[in-house]
């Protein structure tokens, strides 16, 4: 979407909409929120993501106005709400249990929170319409809540929380009921009315898909507290912990020690590749350099890095930490072709392995996986690869990739447009693979019990500390 | 056949209390007073065969019926006993409504606790929880004693012997008839409810009107209705805490039974009685369906 021009979080001049200042919420002695300061800005789509009881509806409702904080502050540009009554917050929620009004009729439930502001009868009219088109619901109009179908309610509860086109919009599971294709369309809705109202929406959701979808930033939580936010590529491709790679989608998760490799083999990778020299000549290469550039220019090398993660940060703090996480620039591999659709993760030649990173033990007898991307810092710690299924490849054939695991086939999830191939790695470990199902499923040659290759890039996995 | 079993049980209950008793007391009304034991004539004699029946039938008639009307002292009843037990109803509702809303707002575990506090008065007896009115209500009754007690009046109030307190005496009688329904009416409601109204607009007192009120309809028809039957029929509260003018139809009815001996009349103003009752029953049958269809 339009991650990369909108990003108010990465501009320190940007007044944020909403500020959670320490925000600790109990209810008796079970803290539900856990000292929790985060912003949000205007014109964001901000989902929270977590498992059942985590806290997100609690979130929810310190910002409706239901509960106040037990300690620190909430700020809705720049003022303190903690006081603010429900009904004198330009906020409108969208409950989890819907709670429509059981003895009004559609249209009456939609328009209460219009006819409550004293607008004149045409232009509530006019707006319940609206809203009644959008979701759908101009045939149930005279219907009560209880003569309407589950999905139908939802709709009801979304389309009467958008009639009053709030500042802030919370949606708490707003889309769960529906079926998906009614849920597509209703998220490009949500994302449309976002365009043109610049509402800000705060919205909770199980599923991963459409927070990938609709939102600009995805706030993974766990126990009260948010353990990542970040733009949905970054959650996906650069979690900052095992906890959230294993959260969001699927992920094979390969524990190990960690190395720093060989300084030689970083030398030797470290002359670009001859296509590389000439810019113009390629289309991809521009990009990569601009990428490459702005995230050579401020950062620190990586042995200063490591020597400030060692010895300077317990005296400095980790104010390198704080800098939001970006994806890795693309490697040259990963620009200059398209991935094959049988085998995702093509083969690199060795040249190709960008320089610098870790090595990773993670099973007696087996060669070391390569990881260009790794942080030197956690050389000699125990770490955690995380590999998408989607990025490794499998083949009958040893392929030529930096990292090679032989196994055999014990199970094929077929999903339609892909499979998932559960191979058991010499060792006993179990590592999932994805591949599109460009043939027939009768075609297919990969069968159960079949020893297979898995393979995958230096810069496919992501290495982060063991828990 | 099960089905029809099931079925005929109310059936017969309703033949057997109901509709027997009522039908003996409509051929009373259709009799003449006499000397007599019982005191009406005629009596069926089923001896004598056809001619018997026939000379039975004959003998009923619409005189009392028609002396009701001619006598302004009966609708005058009928017409104050609606008034008296409308405002007691109305009464009743102002008290109760606030407790069963406090009851229904009060922690889960201290609900049974309350309920059982409700119901409590039932168990002792009617008439003497009524007479102990007449010990408070009374010009040395423990109100005005403590009321002149701590100065706030100077002379004993009369309250008994008033239709004040035959207010009083059916307000506190026939509370729990009220509190009941509409505690099961806001127990059942659900709270994020008054959440979302709030959300969208409105305070707490609008949100209250306009959520709170409307779903608890069911309870206040339902409770106003097990008021205002039986407070019309009503006789032990007006004779006891009523005075010489309250004029209430159950007290007629009582006197033209037991001091007039005249059964047929009595008859006559209890069936009149109960076609004026007719009409509140069929409402409020009416209402608790479509509170039943509402619900599901
Ligand atoms: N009023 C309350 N009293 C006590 N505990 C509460 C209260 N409200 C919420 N909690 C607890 O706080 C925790 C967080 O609840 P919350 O409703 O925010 O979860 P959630 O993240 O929305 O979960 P879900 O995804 O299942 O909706 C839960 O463990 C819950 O039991
Ligand atoms: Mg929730």
């Amino acid at each position: 979407m339009a991650e990369s021009d909108f990003a108010p979080w990465n501009d320190p001049e940007a007044k944020p909409l909403i500020q959670f200042k320490g925000v600790t919420k109990r209810f008796g002695d079970f803290t539900a929120i856990d000292d929790l300061t985060q912003d949000i800005y205007e014109r964001e789509f901000f989902a929270l993501l977590g498992p059942s009881g985590c806290g997100k509806t609690t979130l929810m409702r310190m910002l409706a106005g239901f509960e106040e904080p037990t300690e620190g502050q909430i700020l809705l540009n720049g003022v303190d709400i903690g006081h603010v009554p429900p009904n004198k917050r330009a906020v409108n929620m969208m409950f989890q249990s819907y709670a429509l009004f059981p003895h009004l009729s559609v249209y009456d439930n939609i328009a209460f929170g219009l006819r409550r502001e004293k607008k004149p009868k045409d232009e509530v009219h006019a707006r319940v319409k609206e809203m009644l088109r959008l979701t759908r619901l101009e045939r149930f109009a005279q219907r009560k809540p209880h003569q309407i179908s589950g999905g139908q309610r939802q709709r009801v509860a979304l389309a009467r929380s958008l009639a009053k086109a709030p500042k802030l919009l919370l949606l708490d599971e707003p889309l769960g009921a529906l079926d998906k294709k009614l849920r597509e369309e209703t998220q490009f809705e949500l994302m449309d009315i976002q365009e043109k109202t610049g509402t800000t929406f705060i919205i909770v959701t199980h599923d991963q898909e459409e927070a990938m979808t609709v939102a600009s930033r995805v706030a993974v939580m766990d126990e009260g507290r948010i353990v990542q936010v970040a733009t949905p590529d970054v959650i996906y491709e650069a979690p900052n912990s095992v906890y959230v790679a294993d959260f969001i989608g699927d992920v094979n998760l390969i524990r190990g020690t960690a190395r720093l490799r060989p300084a030689q083999a970083a030398t030797e990778a470290a002359a670009p590749p001859p296509e590389q020299a000439s810019p113009e000549t390629t289309p991809a290469a521009p990009v990569a350099k601009e990428a490459a550039a702005k995230t050579d220019g401020p950062q620190p090398n990586p042995l200063g890095r490591a020597l400030h993660d060692r010895i300077l940060s317990p005296i400095f703090g980790t104010w390198l930490e704080e800098e939001p996480r970006r994806l890795p620039p693309p490697s040259a591999a990963e620009t200059a072709k398209t991935p094959a659709a049988e085998t995702p993760a093509t083969p690199a030649h060795p040249q190709d392995i960008p320089p610098g990173g870790l090595e990773i033990d993670w099973s007696e007898g087996q060669p070391a996986l390569l990881a260009a991307n790794g942080d030197p810092a956690l050389d000699g710690e125990k770490v955690v690869l995380a590999l998408r299924p989607e990025k490794l490849g499998i083949a009958k054939t040893r392929p030529d990739a930096p990292n090679t695991l032989k196994g055999k086939v014990i199970d094929i999830a077929y999903l339609g447009n892909i499979s998932t191939y559960h191979v058991e790695i010499e060792g006993g470990v179990m590592v999932k693979a994805q591949a599109a199902n460009t043939r027939r499923i009768s075609r297919r040659d990969i069968t159960w019990e079949d020893e297979v290759w898995l393979s995958f890039t230096a810069t496919a996995g992501v290495i982060l500390k063991d828990e | 056949m099960r089905r029809a079993v099931l079925i005929a049980v109310p059936y017969l209950w309703l033949l057997a209390l109901f509709l027997v008793p009522f039908i003996i007391v409509l051929k009373i009304s259709l009799s003449d007073i006499a000397l007599a034991r019982p005191p009406y004539t005629p009596q069926l004699d089923l001896n004598e065969g056809w001619a018997g029946i026939r000379a039975f039938f004959a003998g009923l008639d619409f005189e009392n019926f028609t002396f009701l009307s001619t006598d302004d002292l009966y609708w005058k009843a009928y017409l104050s006993s609606v008034r008296i037990a409308g405002i007691a109803t109305l009464c009743t509702l102002l008290v109760g409504y606030p407790i069963a809303y406090g009851m229904a707002r009060a922690p889960q575990e201290w609900r049974p606790t309350l309920l059982m506090l409700v119901i409590l008065p039932f168990w002792t007896s009617f008439l003497i929880r009524v007479y102990s009115w007449i010990g408070i209500l009374s010009s040395e009754g423990v109100l005005n004693q403590f009321l002149m007690g701590i100065g706030l009046i100077g002379e004993p109030l009369t309250i008994l012997n008033t239709n004040t307190a035959v207010y009083i005496g059916i307000v506190y009688t026939y509370l729990p008839f009220m509190i009941l329904p509409i505690y099961s009416a806001l127990e059942k409601m659900d709270e994020s409810l008054l959440e979302a109204a709030e959300d969208l607009g409105s305070s707490r007192f609008s949100a209250f009107w306009l959520v709170t009120i409307p779903l608890s309809r069911n309870g206040i028809v339902a409770g106003c209705f097990l008021v205002f039957i039986p407070s019309i029929g009503e006789f032990v509260i007006p004779s006891l805490l009523g005075g010489s003018d309250t004029l209430m139809i159950g007290k007629v009815l009582w006197e033209e039974f037991f001091s007039n001996r005249d059964w047929p009349v009595a008859s006559a103003v209890a069936v009149v009685l109960l076609l004026i009752l007719i009409i509140p029953i069929v409402l409020f049958q009416r209402s608790e369906e479509n509170a039943r269809e509402a619900g599901r």
